[in-house]
C-alpha cells in the first residue's frame, strides 16, 4: 500500500480544510447573522474571537478541561456582546464605530492577559476519527472531525428553524426589519438587540476557543488571521440566512485549503495566488449573484448599512 | 417580550371609550387642548380635522404612544391608565395607522401571527395556517399570505393592516384614513364591513377621514377638531356636509381648481412598446402606446398593484426598460437630470418623502435640488447658500409650506407640507411635462384642493400632465382623458367628459 494518492490528495485536502478551517467561520458568522437579523452590526467579533481564544486557552490550561475553556470563551464573548449592545442603546451611537473600537479593545485585552499563556500547553478539544474505516492517513486526517464542527452544523439549522418557527425568532426579525413596527407590537427593540448581540458574541467566543484549543491549537498573538472580520462579510454573502452561513463557511474553508493542498502535491508556481482563492471566490460569487435593479431583498431593513 | 398576564378581560362585544380633558403640549406648542370625546359602544364615529388639527396627537394619546400632559381616558365608563400601546391593546383598543406598521420582510402570515399577544414560544405553522385560512374565509377580501409584505402594493398592505386588527379581536378600532389607498368600490366594501360590525355591536370604530362622502354614507357620529380644540360634532344625521366643512376649516377660502382652458397641443410624452419587469420580477409591465399632449391631463386609473407604480418608476428613471422607447418631444428620454432640465420635465412621485426628498436634509436644501448645481444656463461648482435661502424663502411663502424654519429637516414636516414643498420645487419655472403619482395620498381636503388647483394651473399654462392615481374621484376631477391600467397594461381609454364610471370600474376590476 502506498501513501501516495496523487492528485486525489487535492480534493481530500480541500474537504479536510473545509472541515477544519470552517468551524470558527461557522460560529462567528451565525453569531453575526443573529445580531444582524436583529438590526445591529457587530464588527467587534474579531476582538471577541481573539479574546475568546485567549480566555478559553487560559481556563483550559488552569482547569485541565477544554470544555470549561470553551464555556469560559462563550461567557467572555457574551460579556463583549452585552457591552456592545449596551453602548449601542445610548442615543447617537453608531454600531459600526463601536464595533471597530471593540475589535481593537478585545484584541488588545487578549494580548495583555494572554502573555503568560504563550508558552504553556493546554489540553485540546477532542475530535471524532470519522476516517477510521480507511487505512489512508490522508483520509483519516481529513475526516478527523471536531465535535464543535458538528455542533456548528446543528446550530446553523437550529438557528434557521428558530428564526422561522419560534416567537423569539420572529421577534428578532421584526426588530431587525422595522423598529417602528416592533414598537407598535410592544417589543423592546433595544432589549432584543442587546441579547441578540450577546448571543452573537458568545458564539464568536466559542469560535475563538476552537482556534486556540483545536486548530491551530495554541495561543499566540497571531492566532486569528481576520476570521472574525471575514465572517461578518460572509453573513452578507450568505444573505443573512444561517444555513447559507454554514455553506459559505465550508466553501470559504475549502477554498482556503486549496493553496496548501496544491503545494503539497508539487504545484509550486504561483501557489500564493491560490491562497487568495477564498477571497476571489467570494468576490466572484457576489458579483454573479448580484442584481443591478433590485436591492438585496433579504437584508434586514434596520441595518445601518442598508438604511 | 413576555406577555404580562391580562388584568383586564376584553368583553366579546363593542366597547365605549371616552377622553376627558385630553391636553398635550410639546414644549410651548399646544397640540391638543382640553379635548373631551365620548364614543359610544357600537358607534361608527368619525374624527374630522385638517392636517395639523391634532387628530393624530389625540389618537396617539388614546393608544398610549404619548403621555398626555393632562386628561384621562375611560373605557366602558371606568377610568383607565394607558401608559403604553401594550396597555391599550390589553384593553381591546387597536389602531390602523396612516403609515404602515407591517414588517416588510415578513410574510403576511408571519405578520399576523407575531402581532398576537399570545404567540406561543414555538409556532406550529400547520395549525396557524389552518386557523388563518378559516379566519380569511370570514373576511370580505383576502391578501396573499406567503409573499413578503414589502412586495405588496399599498392597497393590499392597508387591507392587511385592517385584517390584522380584526384578527387580533380588537373591540375598539381607530382607523387613520383607511381608504386613501383603496378604490371607491374597495373602500365601500371595507367601510360597509366595518359598519356591519359596528351595527352588530361587535366593534366600535373611530375613523379619521377627510372624505365627507364616507362620513355621510357610513358614520353615525362625528367630532371635529381644529387647531387642537374640539370645535363641534354630533350625529351625522343632524349635520350637513357644509356645516361639517365650516367647523373643520373655520373662516377660510378653499382653492377651487381653475377653469379648464381648451387646449390642443402636440404630443409631449410618447411611450412605445415599453416593457419592464414589475416589483416582484415575475410579471411584465407592457405599455404599447401612451402619449400625452401639451395642455392635457391624462389620468391613469387602476387598482393599486396593477403596474401603475412601475410605470411611474419607468418614467422617472427608477426602473430600467427591458424593451421599447420613451420619448419626450421627440427626444429619447431616460430621466437624467440633464434631460429633465433641457426638456422641462418635472415629477411628483408617490410617497414624496421617500421618492422625491432627502428626508434628513433641510426644507431649503430639498427645494434647491433642481438648481443647486445650475444657474443661468451654466453649471455651478460652489453651493450658493444665499441663492438657496432666497429661493426657499420665496417658495415656502408662495406655496404656504408650514415649517418651523427653512433649515428644518423635511422629514419633520407633515405629509401635506412635504407635498407642498416638493410641488414648489417641481412647479417653479417652465414645465412642459409633469409626471404625477398619487399626489393627495393622506392629505386633508384643503391641501388636496390646493394641490389639484396647482396641477390644473400647470395644465392651463400648456404643460402635458400624466396623473397616475388610485383615487378615482381625483382622476375624474382633473383629467381630460382617462386610461385604465390593469394587470400591467393599459386596457381602456375614454375622454373624461361623459366617461361612464361603471365601465371604468369594470375595466379596473379586470373585466375587459
Amino acid at each position: 500500500m502506498s501513501d501516495d494518492i496523487g492528485l486525489w490528495g487535492v480534493p481530500l485536502a480541500i474537504l479536510g480544510g473545509a472541515i477544519r478551517v470552517s468551524t470558527p467561520f461557522i460560529f462567528v458568522s451565525i453569531g453575526e447573522c443573529l445580531t444582524e437579523r436583529s438590526g445591529r452590526i457587530n464588527l467587534g467579533l474579531e476582538g471577541t474571537l481573539v479574546f475568546g481564544a485567549m480566555s478559553g486557552y487560559a481556563v483550559a490550561y488552569h482547569t485541565g478541561s477544554p470544555w470549561l475553556g470553551t464555556l469560559a470563551a462563550a461567557f467572555a464573548g457574551l460579556l463583549f456582546g452585552l457591552l456592545h449592545g449596551w453602548i449601542c442603546r445610548l442615543p447617537r451611537v453608531n454600531d459600526i464605530a463601536i464595533g471597530i473600537a471593540l475589535m481593537i479593545f478585545g484584541t488588545g485585552l487578549a494580548f495583555f492577559f494572554g502573555k503568560p499563556y504563550v508558552q504553556p500547553v493546554a489540553p485540546d478539544l477532542p475530535a471524532i476519527p470519522l476516517g477510521f474505516w480507511s487505512s489512508l492517513p490522508q483520509v483519516q486526517a481529513a475526516l478527523n472531525v471536531n465535535v464543535l464542527f458538528l455542533a456548528g452544523i446543528v446550530l446553523a439549522f437550529a438557528t434557521a428553524w428558530m428564526l422561522k418557527n419560534t416567537r423569539v425568532g420572529l421577534t428578532i426579525r421584526v426588530a431587525g426589519d422595522s423598529a417602528d413596527a416592533a414598537r407598535a407590537l410592544g417589543i423592546d427593540v433595544n432589549r432584543v438587540r442587546l441579547w441578540s448581540t450577546a448571543a452573537g458574541g458568545a458564539l464568536a467566543g466559542v469560535g475563538g476557543a476552537y482556534l486556540s484549543l483545536y486548530y491551530p491549537g495554541s495561543w499566540n498573538e497571531g492566532i486569528s488571521s481576520g476570521q472574525g472580520l471575514m465572517a461578518v462579510a460572509l453573513v452578507i454573502f450568505a444573505r443573512w440566512n444561517p444555513v447559507n452561513c454554514l455553506y459559505a463557511s465550508l466553501l470559504f474553508g475549502g477554498a482556503g485549503a486549496l493553496g496548501p493542498a496544491l503545494q503539497s502535491v508539487g504545484v509550486t508556481s504561483g501557489y500564493y495566488l491560490f491562497y487568495a482563492a477564498p477571497y476571489v471566490l467570494t468576490l466572484g460569487l457576489l458579483v454573479a449573484t448580484s442584481s443591478r435593479s433590485r436591492a438585496m431583498p433579504s437584508a434586514p431593513g434596520e441595518l445601518s448599512i442598508v438604511k | 417580550m413576555r406577555v404580562p398576564a391580562e388584568h383586564h378581560q376584553i368583553p366579546p362585544r363593542a366597547i365605549g371609550v371616552e377622553t376627558i380633558g385630553m391636553t398635550m403640549r410639546f414644549g410651548a406648542f399646544t397640540a391638543l387642548n382640553d379635548v373631551s370625546l365620548k364614543i359610544e359602544a357600537g358607534a361608527f364615529h368619525v374624527l374630522l380635522g385638517e392636517n395639523g388639527a391634532g387628530k393624530s396627537t389625540l389618537v396617539k394619546c388614546m393608544m398610549g404612544f404619548y403621555r398626555p400632559t393632562a386628561g384621562q381616558m375611560a373605557v366602558e365608563g371606568r377610568e383607565v391608565e394607558v401608559p403604553d400601546p401594550r396597555a391599550a391593546h390589553d384593553l381591546g383598543l387597536g389602531m390602523v395607522y396612516q403609515h404602515f406598521t407591517l414588517v416588510p420582510s415578513l410574510t403576511a402570515a408571519e405578520n399576523l401571527v407575531i402581532s398576537r399577544a399570545d404567540v406561543p414560544a414555538r409556532i406550529d405553522w400547520k395549525s396557524e395556517r389552518a386557523a388563518l385560512a378559516a379566519f380569511m374565509e370570514t373576511m370580505p377580501f383576502s391578501v396573499p399570505l406567503d409573499v413578503p409584505v414589502g412586495r405588496l402594493a399599498a392597497g393590499e398592505k392597508q387591507k392587511l393592516e385592517l385584517l390584522k386588527q380584526l384578527y387580533l379581536g380588537r373591540r375598539f378600532l381607530i382607523l387613520d384614513e383607511p381608504t386613501s389607498v383603496l378604490t371607491p368600490a374597495e373602500a365601500d366594501e371595507l367601510l360597509g364591513m366595518v359598519r356591519g360590525l359596528t351595527t352588530a355591536g361587535e366593534l366600535t370604530c373611530l375613523m379619521i377621514s377627510h372624505k365627507f362622502r364616507e362620513v355621510t354614507a357610513f358614520a353615525d357620529a362625528v367630532s371635529v377638531l381644529r387647531r387642537g380644540e374640539h370645535v363641534g360634532g354630533g350625529k351625522v344625521a343632524d349635520l350637513s356636509t357644509a356645516e361639517m366643512a365650516a367647523m373643520m376649516i373655520g373662516e377660510k377660502e378653499l382653492v377651487r381648481p381653475a377653469a379648464r382652458v381648451a387646449m390642443n397641443g402636440a404630443p409631449v410624452l410618447t411611450v412605445t412598446a415599453a416593457k419592464a419587469p414589475d416589483r416582484s420580477g415575475l410579471k411584465t409591465i407592457a405599455i404599447d402606446d401612451l402619449h400625452v399632449r401639451a395642455g392635457e391631463v391624462v389620468g391613469i386609473a387602476g387598482i393599486s398593484g396593477n403596474g401603475q407604480m412601475e410605470l411611474m418608476e419607468i418614467l422617472s428613471g427608477q426602473r430600467p426598460l427591458a424593451a421599447g422607447d420613451v420619448q419626450v418631444c421627440g427626444t429619447p428620454f431616460r430621466a437624467t437630470r440633464g434631460e429633465m432640465r433641457a426638456l422641462n420635465v418635472r415629477t411628483l412621485p408617490e410617497e414624496p418623502l421617500r421618492n422625491a426628498c432627502a428626508p434628513k436634509m433641510s426644507v431649503a436644501e430639498n427645494i434647491f435640488f433642481r438648481d443647486f448645481d445650475f444657474a443661468g444656463g451654466k453649471g455651478k461648482f460652489w453651493l450658493d447658500r444665499r441663492r438657496m435661502a432666497a429661493l426657499a424663502a420665496r417658495l415656502i411663502g408662495e406655496y404656504k409650506v408650514k415649517t418651523a424654519s427653512p433649515d428644518t429637516p423635511i422629514a419633520a414636516l407633515s405629509g401635506g407640507n412635504v407635498q407642498r414643498a416638493v410641488l414648489a420645487r417641481e412647479l417653479s419655472g417652465k414645465v412642459d411635462l409633469l409626471l404625477i403619482a398619487n399626489p393627495c395620498f393622506g392629505l386633508d381636503f384643503s391641501a388636496v384642493a390646493e394641490i389639484r388647483a396647482r396641477i390644473m394651473a400647470a395644465r392651463n399654462q400648456g404643460a402635458a400632465v400624466l396623473l397616475i392615481s388610485e383615487d378615482l374621484d381625483e382622476i375624474l376631477e382633473l383629467s381630460d382623458r382617462i386610461l385604465v391600467m390593469s394587470d400591467g397594461a393599459i386596457v381602456f381609454e375614454t375622454p373624461a367628459a361623459g366617461a361612464d364610471i361603471g365601465e371604468i370600474g369594470k375595466h379596473m376590476a379586470g373585466h375587459h
